[in-house]
């Protein structure tokens, strides 16, 4: 009852800042009102369904033998639900102060609508148990949230890669439908209790290939690699509150597609089908954080890393995979809670860091990080939530992102040990090359924190900036606490999971995972190691309040405030500071077979090129994937596209021949019997 | 009890092993030096002067010393340094190691580029650079050891090092060693990767960071680049060389095991200083090479886990 409440208040919501749009204060109190009060309602539902014994159905009297509504919560979709409900109160709460600055410059009345809409369709995406049902879901959500990303569509970029977001989003779904029609055939029926281990009944060939579409189709939508080039497009251009839930939670509907093919319709998959995961993942991870250290545009920088976070989530999840085809139930439910655990996480970092940004980039007006600095004074409670969100992405202890990593690495070590086989060699490479993607991440968010908040402002709007809207502060602290929540209390987290892994894998993990009366977490192997997060954070304060407090004030007293030194250099200016691209300039040139970076440099002068008058700097880097990938395919379709123009001929009488001729062609081979 | 005896250990022990280094590269190089005790004069010196911070600094300038130091505090207490029971090893392994000397090296990054002078974003650059290169080495090298001893945990790591004393001529476990030895020059800043004596724009690394910093609070700073550079050595001392290694803290046994560690970090120091004698220090784009070497070194003793 209190989901279908929580669907109704969404649908009511949309309806009613629709309805309001003459007057725009009212719609957004409405369209925002209606998702934060639907959000709580849908966080009451799943929280009470994830931990109750039976998967809840929610039936509604009506519907036809093919589209039925069919909703069901078991603890996969409740978990999903959770973090859909959390991530949205908080944006929710967020948009209230956010969107007050486009009041009368823009539809807010439309806004609310999609807004309310794309929630809705995210809830029965994550619980719809048909899959004609899944699939309007899905297409529901793929419309609305392209309507979002476009909402600021005066401007050509926006409209491009709200294009490119929608294209690819379609091509997926055909890969969905696809092999949803090949399962539905084998069952006789659309529902998704028939396809429960349906699909490891198939041969081989018919598994294989039903794998594939299922993971490129909602890959699309995760953003894996390569099939990611949409992402950093389409999330720096929609509005900032909305930025926050494409990354925190639309591409993880991609994740819960593969959750629920992999664990729910595969019993125990064939072994390649984890590695290629795994390989996919850990590409995913590197190219992400790579591309993400070589922008200067904040959000876009932020888009990358949801690359990169993907590909840990997928690192998980391959390991699960592979495991379970070893026959190590055990450890795959500790790589599917590290999986697990990593989306919820960054279901909340990345969401507080995406509205950080938006903050940011309210205030500055601006989305280039070189044009910032010195905000930390300016805006205080944003670059603490900001602040907190780039530790915990960095994966540093001890918040959140450490916990599911360790996990994660604790998943990969005891894998080496599972199979004799070469395929080992895969986990600990796959481990160092996480501690890489974890490092990087770490420099990257050195950069995105430190350029924009640190130092002297780097221009006239940002030495001016002013912080950011109350309701727009709350909504970024609750989702800080959230990460402080779940990096501190992992041990009391961690029995959520009991009901997902029995359910997918008939393991309930949490009692060897727990340890020593809940203080310490281990992986539940035979030898692991422990980390307790919330050991670490009562040091800390033990030691902070014993030693540095007192310490502090006493030095207070003896310091002084002066000119920075900075090597005997008098007067510092802006001009002086090191940016976002000197920054990553050695990783430019280590890795310079990847970027194929290019520079110009051209001096203006009067006399001699000594004294320069004016210098005129660009430097670019080379998305290769976009170029050597994309680039042929997209000419061979736009070929092909110029030929298929001959059959257009305009004629009505020629295409209802087309017609004729196809129902002849189905007549003849479509129909059997 | 232990947590005690081992705090005061790192917090005692660490400006003697710089300095005993400092006077040994002296001596190798036929200078004086400047005796083994001059950092604890140092640090004493620094704590008694007054602060400068610069105008353009925030909060972080004044939390980083705090949260470098305590980060690595708490690394040390996870790490066996006198008995294989590491004190506070329930709450993380060499993973948990690792990553706390990794929060305090994000604070130092950003209190470096917090001042504006372009010195200190130069050395952050740098720093997160080598520390972002040298990571997939390390994980391997780790790998290969907890693999070894079926556990990241450090305790039991140190616990199957003592089962086995000869282990560490086995080919994985000397391939390991040589990596995370590159890596131990990476990571605490010593030559060839980066100079700790300089203060030469173009090649300083760590020193450029904590360029605006002074009195008690480059103390503290100096202090936990010392406690890092200890935990690391006793990290690879005690799981490639468990010799001396007591099962517990307690009775005469300690004595013996802190008589133990005091001879093999004298061993290790005296490898550091022939080291950093014998080389210059490299090119920073160097340096990737040199850590490319030590990631393939960790793939060989991935490789030799299982060949021999």
């Amino acid at each position: 009852m209190l989901f279908l409440s929580g669907i109704v208040v969404w649908l009511a919501g949309a309806a009613g800042s629709l309805a309001l749009w003459r007057s725009p204060a009212l719609a957004r109190r409405v369209g925002c009102g209606a998702a934060l009060a639907g959000s709580l309602l849908n966080l009451a539902a799943s929280m009470a369904a994830l931990f109750s014994a039976s998967p809840t159905f929610i039936g509604l009297p009506f519907g036809n033998p093919i589209f039925t509504w069919a909703v069901r919560l078991d603890p996969l979709s409740a978990y999903f639900n959770v973090t859909l409900s959390a991530l949205a109160a908080a944006v929710a709460l967020y948009s209230f102060g956010y969107l007050r600055e486009m009041e009368g410059r823009r539809n807010l009345g439309a806004f609310g609508f999609f807004f309310n809409l794309l929630l809705m369709s995210l809830a029965l995406v994550f619980t719809a148990s048909n899959a004609f049902f899944f699939l309007v879901a899905w297409e529901v959500m793929a419309l609305t949230a392209f309507c979002l990303v476009s909402f600021e569509h005066e401007k050509e970029k926006t409209r491009n890669a709200g294009v490119l977001f929608l294209i690819m989003s379609h091509a997926g779904t055909g890969l969905l439908l696809i092999a949803f029609l090949v399962l539905a055939s084998e069952s006789g029926s659309l529902d998704f209790t028939s396809f429960h281990l349906l699909a490891s009944s198939l041969t081989p060939l018919q598994q294989g290939a039903i794998f594939l579409l299922f993971l490129f189709g909602f890959g699309v939508k995760a953003g894996i690699v390569p099939l990611h080039i949409w992402l950093p497009e389409a999330h720096p251009v929609a509005p900032s509150n909305v930025s926050a839930l494409m990354s925190g939670i639309v591409i993880k509907t991609g994740i819960y597609g593969m959750a629920r093919v992999f664990f729910d319709f595969y019993g125990a998959p064939p072994l390649w089908m984890g590695s290629v995961v795994l390989g996919l993942g850990v590409v995913s991870a590197l190219v992400g954080v790579l591309y993400a250290l070589m922008e200067h545009d904040l959000k876009r920088l932020l888009a990358w890393h949801s690359i990169e976070n993907i590909g840990i989530i997928l690192i998980g999840f391959g390991a699960a995979l592979m495991f379970r085809a070893l026959g190590q139930a055990n450890l795959a439910a500790l790589a599917l809670i590290a999986a697990l655990y990593h989306t919820f996480n960054h279901a909340l970092f990345k969401g507080l860091l995406f509205m950080g940004a938006g903050s940011v980039v309210q205030a500055t007006h601006t989305r280039n990080m070189e044009k910032m600095g010195g905000l930390i004074r300016r805006m205080p409670v944003t670059a603490l939530c900001f602040l907190l969100g780039a530790v915990a992405i960095s994966g540093l202890p001890p918040l959140n992102g450490f916990v599911s990593e360790w996990l994660t690495y604790q998943a990969l070590l005891a894998g080496f040990g599972t199979t004799q086989s070469l395929t080992r060699l895969m986990f600990p490479v796959a481990g160092s090359l996480l501690a890489l993607t974890a490092a990087l991440a770490a420099a990257c968010f050195v950069k995105a924190f430190a350029i924009p908040f640190l130092a002297l402002p780097r221009s006239e709007p940002a030495a001016e900036a002013r912080e950011c809207a109350p309701s727009m502060r709350a909504g970024m602290a609750a989702l800080a606490a959230g990460c402080v929540a779940l990096g501190l209390g992992a041990t009391w987290f961690v029995p959520v999971f009991d009901p997902i892994t029995q359910q997918a894998l008939g393991v309930r993990a949490s009692a060897a995972l727990v340890m020593a009366r809940g203080w310490a977490l281990s992986p539940g192997t035979a030898h692991g190691g422990t980390i307790s997060t919330a050991g670490m954070a009562i040091f800390f304060l033990l030691a902070g309040a014993a030693f540095a407090l007192p310490l502090a004030i006493r030095w207070r007293r003896r310091s002084v405030k002066g000119p920075a030194w900075d090597c005997g250099l008098p007067g510092l200016t802006a001009e002086n500071e090191y940016t976002a691209t000197a920054f990553s300039k050695p990783l430019r040139m280590i890795f310079s077979a990847l970027y194929r970076p290019r520079r110009e440099i051209q001096a203006v002068y009067k006399v001699s090129p000594y004294y320069p008058s004016a210098i005129r700097f660009e430097s670019e880097i080379e998305h290769s994937i976009e170029k050597r990938l994309y680039g042929p395919m997209r000419r061979r379709i736009m070929a092909a596209a110029n030929r298929m123009r001959g059959i257009q001929a305009g004629s009505i009488n020629l295409y209802l021949a087309y017609i004729f001729i196809t129902l002849i062609l189905l007549l003849l081979f479509g129909v059997r019997k | 009890m232990e947590n005690t005896a081992q705090l005061f250990l790192l917090l005692a022990l660490s400006p003697l092993v710089t300095g005993v280094i400092r006077t040994l590269k002296a001596r190798l190089q036929t200078r004086r030096g400047p005796g083994i005790l001059q950092p604890y004069r140092d640090l004493l010196k620094l704590f008694r002067k007054g602060v400068v911070i610069p105008e353009t600094a925030s909060w972080i300038f004044t939390a980083t010393p705090w949260v470098v130091f305590f980060s690595t505090i708490l690394a040390g207490l996870m790490i066996p340094m006198v008995a294989a029971d590491a004190p506070l090893g329930l709450m993380g392994g060499a993973l948990a190691v690792i990553y706390l000397l990794g929060l305090g090296r994000f604070f130092l990054a950003l209190s470096g580029l917090d001042s504006g002078s372009s010195f200190g974003g130069l050395g952050s650059s740098r720093e997160m650079t080598i520390s972002a290169l040298a990571e997939p080495a390390m994980m391997l090298a780790i790998f290969t050891v907890a693999i070894g001893a079926g556990s990241t945990s450090m305790t039991q790591i140190a616990g199957a090092a003592i089962g086995q004393t000869w282990r560490f001529l086995a080919p994985a476990q000397m391939f390991a060693f040589a990596a995370l030895a590159l890596v131990l020059v990476a990571e605490t800043g010593r030559i060839p990767v980066d100079n700790p004596d300089t203060h030469l724009e173009l090649t300083m690394i760590h020193e450029a960071m904590i360029l605006e910093y002074s009195g008690p609070y480059l103390a503290l700073l100096e202090w936990a680049a010392s406690i890092k550079q200890l935990v690391l050595m006793t990290l690879l001392i005690n799981c490639f060389w468990p010799f001396g290694l007591q099962p517990t803290w307690f009775g005469f046994g300690a004595l013996q095991g802190i008589g133990w560690l005091l001879a093999k970090l004298l061993l290790l120091s005296c490898a550091i200083v022939l080291l950093e004698t014998v080389n210059a220090k490299m090119r920073l784009f160097r340096v990737p090479e040199l850590l490319a070497v030590a990631f393939t070194l960790g793939s060989l003793a991935l490789i030799s886990t299982f060949l021999f």
